[in-house]
């Protein structure tokens, strides 16, 4: 049921997993190059990029002015023609600004052409609050995507499942959003320098657990992780699942561990209406009904847009102490 | 500004030079044939036959097909709503662009797509497109691939001036100057945005957008095939040397409503203006008149020709109406490759 946990001899950020698993990539395969924003010498704001164009020119890595409906469209064009673009929205915010090349163009030419086209394209952006942006920098826009049929949405939380998700998005045929948390890019963990992909649709048992089961999402696994460590010391025994893709969604890891713990709180930073943590939620519902102790909890963002005040923002995402007090009340420990 | 003017009469001879009967009477053949399709997907409509609605193309096939004949077999095209006639133009077959206006599982996309969702990507059609301007990302970005890969392919993007409306579209257009990408942005001017005159949506100059980024505007006579074909050989030859993207802007009109079941128009537009168009500047008896003023061809020839696109077209009709729909089985699948 569990992946290992990843082993190896080295550290290394997850900026620096998403870039090896870009240059792995591009020096695989001819036919992927990089679109967007500042991407070639800045390498990003976020320097996620650096070092990319030195190697590969700014053929491969290529700056586009800040249109990114038009730099999206042309991915999509290039992607249905032979080559395999990765483009990179520089905030999660300004997917809206691409929505419909995304969502009435990418997902759907495959369908709608009856199988003839294919969308081979990544699009990488990132999520997460409590980096005082606001409200047009800070959101995460996954369950949006996700609510499309036609495409394939990636959250990785660890610099090991960035590297092997992303090589398996850009060999993947279907246009795949794979978002990044935005705070995590100086994280470290460990990332093997052997070649390795990981599949969609697989869930990672982050931590093994009885008690309960906290299903979370890229940004809120370290939160559930910590959590489940507040937990331990209550005595409870808090089990950690991170599907790792909301589509395809791992529906039976999920739901067996729920069937296993009896309780289930999910965790995911998207507003929580309407949300990542309400499917989940519901999935579980469906499938563990009858071996449930008490209702599924969700725990997404507050339903406001993200505010710029640290007095306020820290308010609107999930923490550990809450997770685990929402844990205890679920055990009746409160 | 002297760049973009119209053709002279000089250089349109120059570039129809060597251009052989027979290509005229296939232009002939293949506008007829688009204007016999529409009339039966009117009819498909009015009988109740044809799930949905569509955008007929009729009064503007020397657009399609003067641009098309231009093109090579593995040119890339993106079309639009009003759809069949590029498609068809590019090298689509009757028959099975009747079956996916039918719903058919023989259509060109099981059914699944429609009127306006048309793609063959064997005669480089990159899919008709039912969001405005919907085409303008994917044609860039095929001259984008095209270029990277060294094809010498080039890329048209079809769209009414409807698009000029849609921000997408010079977005691409300021990529594709940048870039030098060797795409052509046809913008089939037929005058309405679907029920609205353009002039009331429109501000400024037409030509001057292009202008802005740069990019060679020229402006043809949309009804007469000869000037579309020599114009757009003209502008895919400097396409294939690298010179980068073109607009050229093809004055038409569209001689039905903005779909089928526009019928009632008087509010928008005149039944005079109409009838107009249709008695001056048919764009088939623009061709028919010429090629019998030459002598490339007598009334009998061009008889013979109708005769046999409306048979055509007619075959294709009775193959989709008995073929099969879609299995309850194919509904999911194609949603990911």
């Amino acid at each position: 049921m569990s992946m290992p946990s990843a082993v190896a001899d080295r550290e290394i950020t997850f900026a620096q997993a998403v870039r090896e698993a870009l240059a792995e990539e591009m020096r695989r395969d001819p036919a992927v190059f990089i679109l967007g924003e500042d991407v070639a010498e800045a390498g990003t704001p976020f320097k996620v990029l650096s070092g990319l164009v030195e190697e590969f020119g700014t053929e491969r890595v290529t700056d586009t002015p800040i249109s990114e409906a038009g730099f999206t469209g042309i991915a999509v064009g290039a992607a249905m023609t032979g080559l395999r673009p990765v483009v990179d929205i520089m905030f999660g915010d300004f997917l809206p600004l691409a929505m419909d090349q995304i969502v009435n163009q990418a997902a759907k030419v495959h369908y709608m052409s009856g199988g003839k086209l294919r969308v081979p394209m990544v699009v990488r952006t990132n999520l997460g609050a409590t980096r005082r942006s606001a409200a047009q920098h800070s959101q995460s826009l996954h369950a949006l995507l996700s609510h499309i049929p036609g495409l394939k949405v990636v959250l990785p939380s660890t610099p090991y499942d960035a590297k092997g998700l992303l090589k398996t998005a850009i060999r993947d045929e279907n246009p795949v959003v794979f978002f990044e948390d935005k705070l995590m890019f100086h994280l470290k963990g460990p990332v093997p320098e052997g070649e390795y992909t990981i599949p969609f649709g697989v869930a990672d048992v982050k931590r093994q657990g009885t008690d309960i089961t906290l299903v979370a999402t890229s940004s809120m696994v370290q939160v559930a992780l910590a959590a489940a460590q507040i937990l331990e010391k209550d005595g409870i025994s808090a089990e950690v699942i991170d599907p790792r893709t909301t589509v395809p969604l791992d529906a039976r890891t999920i739901v067996e561990s729920a069937k296993k713990t009896g309780r289930a709180i999910v965790v995911d930073e998207g507003h929580e209406r309407y949300g990542v943590t309400a499917e989940i939620a519901s999935v579980i519902a469906e499938g563990a009904f009858y071996h449930l102790d008490a209702p599924v909890k969700r725990m997404g963002a507050m339903d406001v847009p993200v505010p710029f005040s640290p007095a306020l923002e820290d308010l609107t995402v999930p923490t550990a102490e809450r997770v685990a007090e929402a844990a205890r009340a679920l055990c009746g420990r409160t | 500004m002297r760049r973009t003017a119209p053709r002279t009469e000089t250089q349109q001879a120059d570039a129809l030079q060597g251009v052989a009967r027979e290509q005229w009477l296939a232009m002939y053949e293949q506008m007829i044939k688009i204007r016999a399709f529409e009339e039966q997907v009117n009819e498909l409509y009015r009988g109740a036959k044809m799930p949905g609605l569509a955008h007929l193309y009729t009064g503007q096939e020397a657009s399609a097909v003067g641009i098309c004949q231009a093109l090579r077999p593995d040119d890339y095209i993106t079309s639009t709503h009003r759809g069949h006639g590029h498609c068809l133009a590019k090298g689509a077959r009757v028959d099975l662009m009747f079956a996916e206006l039918l719903g058919k599982v023989s259509g060109y996309c099981r059914g699944k797509g429609g009127s306006m969702h048309i793609a063959d990507p064997q005669s480089g059609n990159l899919g008709a497109n039912a969001i405005v301007g919907g085409g303008a990302g994917i044609a860039t970005g095929a001259a984008l691939s095209a270029k990277r890969r060294g094809s010498g392919q080039v890329s048209v993007c079809f769209f009414g001036e409807g698009a000029l409306g849609q921000g997408v579209l010079y977005e691409v257009m300021n990529m594709a100057a940048l870039w030098k990408l060797p795409v052509i942005y046809v913008c089939e001017n037929n005058l309405y945005n679907e029920y609205t005159h353009y002039s009331e949506v429109t501000a400024g100059e037409l030509r001057a957008r292009p202008a802005a980024f740069g990019i060679q505007c020229v402006e043809v006579d949309g009804q007469d095939v000869r000037a579309v074909y020599a114009t757009t050989r003209r502008v895919v030859e400097r396409l294939r040397a690298g010179e980068g993207p073109a607009f050229l802007i093809s004055n038409t009109y569209r001689y039905f409503g903005h779909h089928v079941g526009d019928v009632n128009r008087a509010y928008y537009r005149s039944k005079e203006e109409e009838l107009d168009w249709k008695a001056r500047r048919d764009p088939l008896a623009i061709l028919a008149d010429w090629l019998t003023g030459e002598g490339l061809a007598d009334a009998g020839t061009l008889e013979e020709i109708e005769r046999r696109a409306r048979a055509e077209v007619a075959a294709g009709v009775e193959f989709a109406l008995a073929a099969p729909y879609p299995d309850p089985g194919e509904v999911d699948q194609h949603v990911y490759a």
